[in-house]
């Protein structure tokens, strides 16, 4: 009988020191690329190689200016289109949510978060880019923006869900429009939740490059023409670690360091803006 | 202001004099400015009214957008793969030769990298996403460790897939190279492998994050019943939590898995785009492949006639169709799952 109680206690320990090696080796992948990409990035990065554009090959210096330019506007334009739809539609789903517009658009949020970044590259360059004739920034940051809609709208809608409906209540008891107690009452109350989930938005849009690569497209030159071909970092990375030259992969490296130094801020930052606020996404 | 919900305008007039004397008291500048605000105040019911009309129908508007959006997308893929839908038939989903510039085109190679890919990953990434659930569910679940666990496994899915695709050209392709020699098959480096690798770290995330939220649901009293019964903790998850969690966990999986059928950038730089279809299991597993999204990725710009392209939109078509409906039901089990 004591023996049987050790075998399992045994087995007991076992499992949990798998579980604990499991669970904590999957994080060394990840630090492994982080310190690789800070290794190589960070001695590219200086002044000259933040505004100079990229060198033509067999030169030697030159930099991202044009990527993040191009990044910065295409993201502005994806997020202007982005953010106020976004927070429209989750506001009525949080408002309606037993509407039959509701469920039908809630499935619609749920597809949209589904579907696979280069689908919807192609469906905008059928949507924009061919009619314009040439690809263009406008293009992509409407893609970019159809990538974003779903996580600003769910986190819209679960912030909005969390808030008591005494406080709405409270308001419109006072006399207050509809309008003004959903924009002056609630949407502040849930502002720092709605805004942790435009910062992860814009933190997973900013890298993406499958819908970028039929609309915006890339271009080797400093580029400010909304309706020309505009450079992003993913897609410079893309283009230039594909390259069979060492010093465009140098360059690579660098922007891989900018880009991802970006997103991981940025998430860290919206990780201490939601404990602070306390909540849960 | 007409307003039907105000049809006597005159109710109101008492108060207007009322507001007169109000406004009176505080000093404006120009005079015309007093009277427009007097008249501003009354205006202002009325204007909120009209705004709360307008407000609603905005809302409604925009969830009609997500609609117009989704169903846009849909029509435009099912339009724009018409021409190949018709040259090429049904046959074209298992046809094995893909050769644009004869004009023969079969998507069994992409269908079977895709496939390939997305379930090696899958496969290697479910242990290590169920060891963080139990973990951070059952093990773990307060504290600074716990935190900087759940954040650090985050942060594996924001890190974006271009960053992964290109560390893993230039320090896991080299080393899949030297393991590849070792075991004598054809030294690629790149290929289905290394794609799959890759791919199981990046999709990790979806499933954990989901199965540690539901293992930490799982009622107590039934975890409190079985420890009282004498069982240990490896019992209580093998027989309790596990079990009751099952759905839920498995919904985690198709959610990973939507990931790895649709990821593109990562795959594209690992995978080394070859549309032949390999001769033996070895040559499939650890030779070069072309998914339906890198092949996309790849060719759609290169693609010159409207055949082709509208081939390679009907990959997509397919792509859209597979990840979407196994996000529908990951995510219809997940809201059964929680409601009760």
């Amino acid at each position: 009988m004591d023996a049987r109680i050790g075998v399992r206690n045994t087995k007991s320990i076992i499992f949990k020191s798998v579980i604990i090696f499991l669970a904590f080796v999957i994080t060394i992948p990840l630090i492994i690329v982080l310190l690789y990409i800070i290794k190589q990035g960070i001695t590219q990065v200086n002044w000259h190689f933040l505004t100079n554009i990229p060198a033509p090959v067999g030169e030697t210096g030159g930099g991202i200016s044009n990527a993040l330019l191009g990044s910065f506007i295409i993201v502005v334009m994806a997020s202007i289109v982005a953010i106020p739809v976004g927070i429209l539609a989750g506001i009525y789903l949080s408002e309606n949510a037993r509407t039959r517009l509701a469920y039908y658009a809630g499935l619609c949020v749920d597809v949209l978060q589904g579907v696979p970044s280069i689908v919807v590259g192609i469906v905008v360059y059928f949507w924009v880019v061919k009619p314009l004739g040439t690809f263009s920034a406008i293009s992509g940051s409407i893609a970019l923006a159809i990538m974003m809609l779903p996580i600003v709208i769910r986190s819209t809608e679960q912030t909005l869900l969390l808030l008591p409906s005494s406080l709405k209540e409270a308001a419109l008891s006072l006399g207050v429009p509809y309008h003004r107690v959903i924009l002056k009452v609630i949407v502040p109350c849930g502002f720092a939740g709605i805004l942790s989930g435009i910062m992860l938005s814009v933190a997973r849009i900013i890298g993406e490059t499958a819908p970028l690569l039929f609309t915006a497209f890339g271009n080797p030159y400093l580029s400010t023409a909304l309706t020309k071909p505009m450079e992003t970092l993913p897609h410079l990375i893309f283009t230039y670690a594909t390259s069979p030259y060492d010093d465009w992969h140098n360059l690579a490296w660098g922007a891989s360091f900018i880009l991802l130094m970006f997103v991981l801020l940025l998430n860290i930052f919206t990780k201490l803006i939601t404990r602070k606020w306390n909540i849960q996404l | 202001m007409n307003n039907p919900l105000y049809p006597d305008n005159n109710q109101d007039k008492p108060n207007k004099t009322l507001m007169k004397k109000k406004t009176g008291g505080i000093p404006v500048a120009d005079k015309g400015q007093a009277t427009l605000m007097k008249n501003k105040r009354l205006d202002l019911s009325y204007s909120q009214m009209k705004w709360e009309t307008i407000f609603k129908r905005i809302l409604v508007i925009m969830s009609v957008i997500l609609l117009i959006l989704v169903v846009g997308i849909l029509v435009t893929l099912i339009l724009q793969s018409m021409p190949s839908i018709k040259a090429l038939g049904i046959g074209y989903l298992w046809g094995k030769v893909w050769d644009p510039v004869n004009n023969i085109y079969g998507a069994y190679p992409f269908l079977m990298g895709t496939l390939l890919t997305s379930f090696t990953a899958l496969i290697l990434s479910i242990p290590f996403s169920y060891a963080i659930s139990i973990y951070l569910g059952e093990y773990n679940t307060k504290g600074w460790l716990s935190n900087l666990l759940k954040n650090t496994i985050e942060l594996i899915a924001a890190v974006p897939s271009i960053i992964y695709g290109f560390w893993g050209l230039f320090v896991l392709v080299p080393l899949v190279r030297t393991f590849e020699a070792k075991i004598g098959v054809a030294p690629y480096g790149v290929g289905v492998f290394s794609a799959s690798l890759v791919l199981a770290v990046m999709i990790i995330p979806y499933a954990a994050a989901l199965g540690t939220s539901l293992i930490r649901m799982v009622p107590s009293p039934l975890k409190e019943g079985a420890y009282a019964l004498g069982a240990t903790r490896f019992e209580v998850i093998r027989s309790v939590i596990l079990p009751y969690t099952r759905s839920g966990l498995f919904a985690g999986i198709l959610l990973s898995l939507g990931r790895a059928l649709g990821e593109t950038m990562a795959v594209t730089m690992l995978i080394g785009n070859t549309s032949a279809v390999a001769q033996t299991i070895k040559d499939a597993f650890f030779g070069p492949g072309n998914t339906m999204a890198s092949v996309i990725a790849n060719e759609f710009t290169e693609a010159d006639h409207t055949v082709y392209l509208s081939a390679l939109i009907e990959l997509g078509l397919v792509l859209f169709f597979v990840t979407v409906i196994i996000n529908l039901i990951g995510k219809r089990i997940i809201t059964r799952y929680t409601n009760n």
